[in-house]
């Protein structure tokens, strides 16, 4: 299977990409590579909201729209803006190579 | 703040023990770090050994994680003797680990039925997934299950239990099911639903003892009533109990827990510790709290990680934790028992519901939620906060919530 790339922007320690199987979601992704910024508490049940990305803006439309359950968690969510996701929600699949998103600051 | 030159172990390969390494390597500490667990698995989630049937092992990292950040992982040990002067530690197989940093996440292990018959085969607790297994796997179909303890081990594997076809009984000493931790209201209604599905919730009802069937093992839970409960398993779920025996004989000042501050740092230069085993200040409240939570481990990792690397410490966090039952996802934020008043938003029969404790003031102090993210998650952020809310328009399901804050933040 060919590997994708996806690429964490952190404003701490800068940007990091990725190169992963294109399954799982873009929280196992970042676990799996121990990425800055990413916590994912409840192991990517929808449950905490620790693994807060902000997708970039040229990516947001190519994903699928958010459940209403991720929706009501991201609306409360400590410095979440317009492209705010949980990416432990973001299957990967072949066509998010490239794909580009910023941790936030802090997560929970 | 330590520098690459420093060797950090970390005994204790839980959730806390297992976020300390990984955040280690986050923040780009380069010395070694050594993680050792007394399971022979490799690091896994436990909340759902509770809440899903059959003990599947769910791994906190995938097993190439911890060669590739340069984790040594010592799986199988358990650690002896702490010498906490030179932070030398005794492994069972008679092997030193000397290091210069120990950070102790060695967790807590479940409380003990102190009744005759309390050691019968068939009687178990649920900590580790080798536990899960031998208790789903005493399950299904025609099995009778008596849980002892209304808690949220108890509940949880009450519903997994139904799942599977077992009847179930779930025995409360107190007058409701999840006394320490939840409000009434929540109480009344997870009672209400639990009974709605089969399962037969006793409370206010002491268990006297345990008697064996005519195979050996167990085969009924005696009240203290005289009434007694035929059954095949028994779940004993009556909380937990800090592993602090090796910080204890190591000198560590313990108290009901390992006591550290609000930096993870224990009684000892050298020692830190983490997790359930810790009792640990919170921000805004006086004395020191033992949290048996997931999100609370995280937390004193962040903080642990960030004394030793010398970065800003994490912010002041809202303790939460969550539980699963049914289709019910609960979301509890906060402390429940500091509120003067609650307030219900939602419908308390619906399966999808909020109660918010207020203080005095009108400050949220806990929430308690039903399949409501978006309640938890305002709830959570005004208690960092500290904003006022309006009880009426809170209480109102068909308003924003954003239209309940009175000051602070929205």
């Amino acid at each position: 299977m060919n590997l994708i790339k996806i690429t964490f922007q952190d404003a701490a320690s800068g940007a990091r990409t990725v190169e992963v199987e294109p399954n799982g979601t873009v929280m196992e992704a970042a676990v799996l590579n121990n990425v800055a910024g990413i916590v994912a508490e409840c192991g990517g049940g929808c449950s905490c909201a620790t693994c807060h990305v902000h997708v970039d803006e040229q990516w947001i439309d190519r994903l699928p729209a958010p459940a209403p359950e991720e929706g009501d968690l991201v609306e409360f969510l400590d410095g979440a803006g317009p492209t705010s996701r949980l990416s432990c929600q973001l299957e990967l699949t072949p066509q998010l190579d490239g794909l580009v998103v910023r941790t936030p600051h802090a997560q929970g | 703040m330590i520098d690459d030159s420093v060797r950090v172990a970390v005994v204790g390969a839980g959730h806390g023990g297992t976020t300390v390494a990984a955040l280690l390597r986050q923040h780009g500490f380069g010395g070694p770090v050594t993680l050792v667990g007394a399971e022979p698995h490799p690091p896994y989630h436990r909340p759902p050994l509770s809440k899903s049937a059959g003990g599947a092992l769910e791994p906190l990292r995938p097993e190439a994680f911890y060669a590739e950040q340069r984790i040594g992982l010592t799986l199988g040990a358990t650690v002896r003797a702490l010498d906490a002067r030179e932070s030398v530690l005794l492994l069972d197989d008679g092997s030193r680990l000397v290091s210069d940093v120990v950070v102790l996440a060695l967790g807590a292990r479940p409380r003990r039925l102190q009744v005759p018959g309390a050691d019968l085969p068939g009687v178990h607790t649920l900590r580790t997934v080798d536990d899960a297994r031998a208790l789903t796997g005493e399950l299904g179909p025609g099995r009778s299950l008596v849980v002892v303890g209304g808690g949220y081990i108890g509940l949880e594997i009450a519903s997994t239990a139904r799942r599977l076809g077992a009847e179930v009984t779930v025995v409360e000493v107190a007058e409701r099911v999840l006394g320490r931790s939840a409000g009434a209201e929540l109480a009344d209604r997870l009672t209400a639903r639990h009974r709605a599905q089969g399962t037969r919730i006793l409370t206010g009802t002491a268990v006297a003892g345990l008697t064996p069937a005519p195979d050996g093992r167990v085969g009924a839970v005696v009240l203290d009533s005289g009434r007694s409960l035929p059954c095949d398993v028994v779940l004993v779920g009556i909380g937990a109990q800090p592993c602090d025996e090796l910080a204890r004989s190591a000198g560590l000042e313990c108290d009901g827990g390992v006591l550290v501050d609000e930096r993870g740092r224990t009684s000892a230069p050298g020692v830190w510790a983490v997790g359930d085993m810790t009792r640990r200040p919170l921000a805004g409240r006086s004395g020191r709290f033992r949290l048996e939570s997931i999100p609370s481990a995280g937390e004193q990792a962040k903080q642990v990680v960030a004394d030793l690397l010398g970065l800003p410490a994490p912010a002041p966090e809202v303790p939460w934790f969550w539980s699963d039952q049914f289709d019910l996802k609960l979301k509890i934020a906060g402390l429940v028992g500091l509120g003067e008043t609650t307030v219900v938003r939602g419908d308390l029969d619906g399966g999808r519901f909020a109660v918010f404790h207020l203080d005095g003031a009108g400050r949220v102090v806990a929430v308690e939620t039903v399949n409501s993210p978006g309640e938890f998650m305002a709830g959570k952020k005004w208690m960092a906060a500290g904003s006022v809310v309006r009880p009426d328009a809170l209480a109102d399901a068909s308003a924003p919530l954003r239209e309940s804050i009175v000051e602070g933040a929205t």
